[in-house]
């Protein structure tokens, strides 16, 4: 396990260990787990709940947030701080929008009076 | 913030995101699920906030307040009938975002700790390549499903000769780019790859008709989420692979089950063979009588019956018609009749679409039911009330071999006592198949529209007593 690990660490000069990003395989791993995890908890949704279920997904899909904060994070303003205020801002749209509009939806359900 | 401390609340939040899928297990958990959802997404901001690459906060919050702003309108303005079009278009915008982001880390890979500009990684190449392909595909294939749901072009399919191969082409070509891209990294490739995905995008929606849609809508939800997947190995962030995957198999599952509620493989709703194959079976028939019948006609029948069950389809969404209709199951309960609803997968235009427009007209979802624990009890129901449905009931996909609905699961509604249609027409369905079951001696039909109809048949029975 450690000269494979080496082994990683020697062959990958090329990614700075700045953020301390895995490994592809690490990411793969995590990768093929959660869709496992996806898999089994949405076969455990109810199909009467299927509409909710598109939204809030589509809310949570939306974290690429993360990414375009980090595009528009930068002080000096270039192309890429650009893009990433767009991306924000779309993201953002989809957050908002999607979360609200699932407890709209959510609220409806109701039981016998 | 430390590395192994924003790990440590990424992580929290993937969590907190199963969570909020887990609470959809149930009407009762699905709001606590939604707040979960909510508080995974505020942790992830907050979390990415202490990167240290994000030094200035100004263009971030002004981008959360102008997007939040929006979103909010948007989503508390919508109404619940027009719920399709606006998860299309929120795809879309996923979509769009994935490959700003894609652009950005292209652009300044320094950023995200993946090379320099000029010198990224092959192995961030092919992520980035990837996730912008995805991303690109579905923001042009979701303003396609927009448009046609919102009805700024027909929903009906449009085939054009040739359309499979140039796909096919253009797929490859698509391939042909991202290797190029790989290893020559210019810009003008990265480009072309996007300007080839949104071409994509654009001619493989198209040929899908109207139906279709819940299988297309999900298809692209979980496009949605691939892409999301894609960036988060470009940004080698476990927490955007998690959520990515969890929405990825969402969308196939939910694909899986509409295309598997019409009978048909997905391959051929995605080639778009279904609209094509369904106009040339629409051969016209020898003229058959139907019985029609008036409101009070159905009015007597509904209120001597003791149990009823009511169909919705897509026709209750565009009459808007789910209150008239919860205002009738109230006059009847009231009179001691047993009514329940039936759900077909496929009804409305995206999954569970039904159910949230009954849900929004205050029906208690304990009343409503899914094609597999209902369709037995239609042979011991009195009437059956069909109201702007259609293909989801023709017995034709059980006895019809040559139907090209055969084999699609569809609700029993011949074998109540009574069958009650609500529709405009005799005019086939979307599948443009003729419907037998409107020529059953124990068949009535009600011409008019949904909503109007139900108000008259509400009226007789509020004043017959």
């Amino acid at each position: 396990m450690e000269t494979i690990t080496q082994t990683i660490i020697v062959n990958a000069p090329a990614l700075p260990a700045a953020h301390g990003g895995p490994s592809f395989m690490m990411a793969f791993t995590v990768f093929v787990l959660a869709v496992f995890v996806g898999y089994y908890v949405v076969w455990s949704v109810t199909p009467a709940l299927h509409s909710p279920l598109m939204s809030v997904t589509n809310a949570i899909s939306s974290v690429i947030l993360v990414g375009a904060m980090i595009a528009a994070g930068p002080v000096d303003m270039t192309p890429s701080k650009v893009m990433g205020f767009i991306a924000v801002v779309l993201a953002s749209v989809n957050i908002f929008g999607g979360f609200i509009v699932t407890q709209r939806m959510l609220a409806m359900f109701k039981r016998k009076r | 913030m430390s590395e192994s401390m924003t790990a440590f609340l990424y992580l929290v939040a993937s969590v907190l995101f199963i969570l909020a899928l887990r609470g959809l297990s149930s009407p009762e958990t699905a709001r606590k699920g939604n707040l979960f959802g909510m508080l995974g997404m505020t942790l992830a901001a907050v979390t990415t906030l202490f990167n240290p690459g994000v030094l200035s906060y100004g263009m971030i919050l002004l981008g959360i307040a102008i997007g939040g702003v929006i979103g909010a309108v948007i989503a508390k303005k919508i109404q619940m009938t027009a719920l399709p079009q606006l998860v299309a278009a929120f795809h879309s915008l996923v979509g769009l975002a994935a490959v700003l982001v894609a652009a950005a880390s292209f652009y300044a890979p320094e950023a995200y700790g993946i090379g320099a500009p000029g010198a990224i990684a092959t192995g961030s190449l092919v992520e980035m390549s990837l996730g912008v392909a995805i991303g690109a595909i579905t923001f042009s294939g979701s303003l396609i499903a927009f448009a046609k749901l919102q009805e700024l072009m027909s929903g009906a399919p449009l085939v054009f000769k040739g359309q499979h191969p140039l796909n096919a082409l253009l797929g490859l070509a698509l391939i042909g780019l991202v290797a190029a891209f790989c290893s020559a990294q210019t810009t003008g490739l990265f480009w072309g790859i996007v300007l080839l995905a949104f071409l994509l995008g654009f001619l493989l929606i198209l040929p899908i008709g109207g139906a279709d849609m819940p299988v297309v809508i999900s298809m692209l939800n979980s496009y949605s989420g691939w892409a999301a997947c894609g960036i988060g190995f470009t940004l080698k962030n476990n927490m955007l692979i998690v959520a990515g995957a969890l929405v990825g198999s969402s969308g196939a599952i939910l694909s899986y089950i509409m295309c598997k509620a019409m009978n048909r493989s997905f391959f051929s709703v995605i080639l778009g063979c279904f609209g094509a194959e369904g106009q040339k079976a629409a051969v016209k028939g020898p003229k058959k009588n139907a019985k029609s019948g008036s409101a009070e006609d159905a009015a007597f029948l509904l209120e001597n019956a003791s149990s009823v069950i009511i169909v919705p389809g897509y026709g209750l969404a565009v009459a808007q018609a789910q209150h008239a209709i919860r205002e009738m199951s109230d006059l009847l309960k009231k009179k001691g009749v047993n009514v329940r609803y039936a759900i077909h997968p496929v009804a409305g235009r995206m999954p569970g679409h039904m159910n949230v427009l009954l849900a929004e007209a205050n029906v208690p979802y304990t009343d409503v039911f899914e094609l597999d624990d209902i369709n037995r009890d239609f042979a011991t129901t009195d009437v059956s009330l069909v109201i702007g449905a259609n293909d989801v009931t023709n017995p034709a996909a059980k006895k019809d071999p040559q139907s090209p609905i055969y084999g699609m699961p569809v609700l029993d509604v011949g074998a109540s006592k009574t069958v009650l249609f609500i529709k405009r027409s005799l005019s086939p369905g979307y599948a443009g198949i003729d419907n037998e079951l409107f020529y059953y001696d124990n068949t009535m039909m009600l011409f008019g529209d949904a909503k109007k109809v139900t108000e008259s048949i509400v009226k007789t029975l509020s004043g017959g007593h």
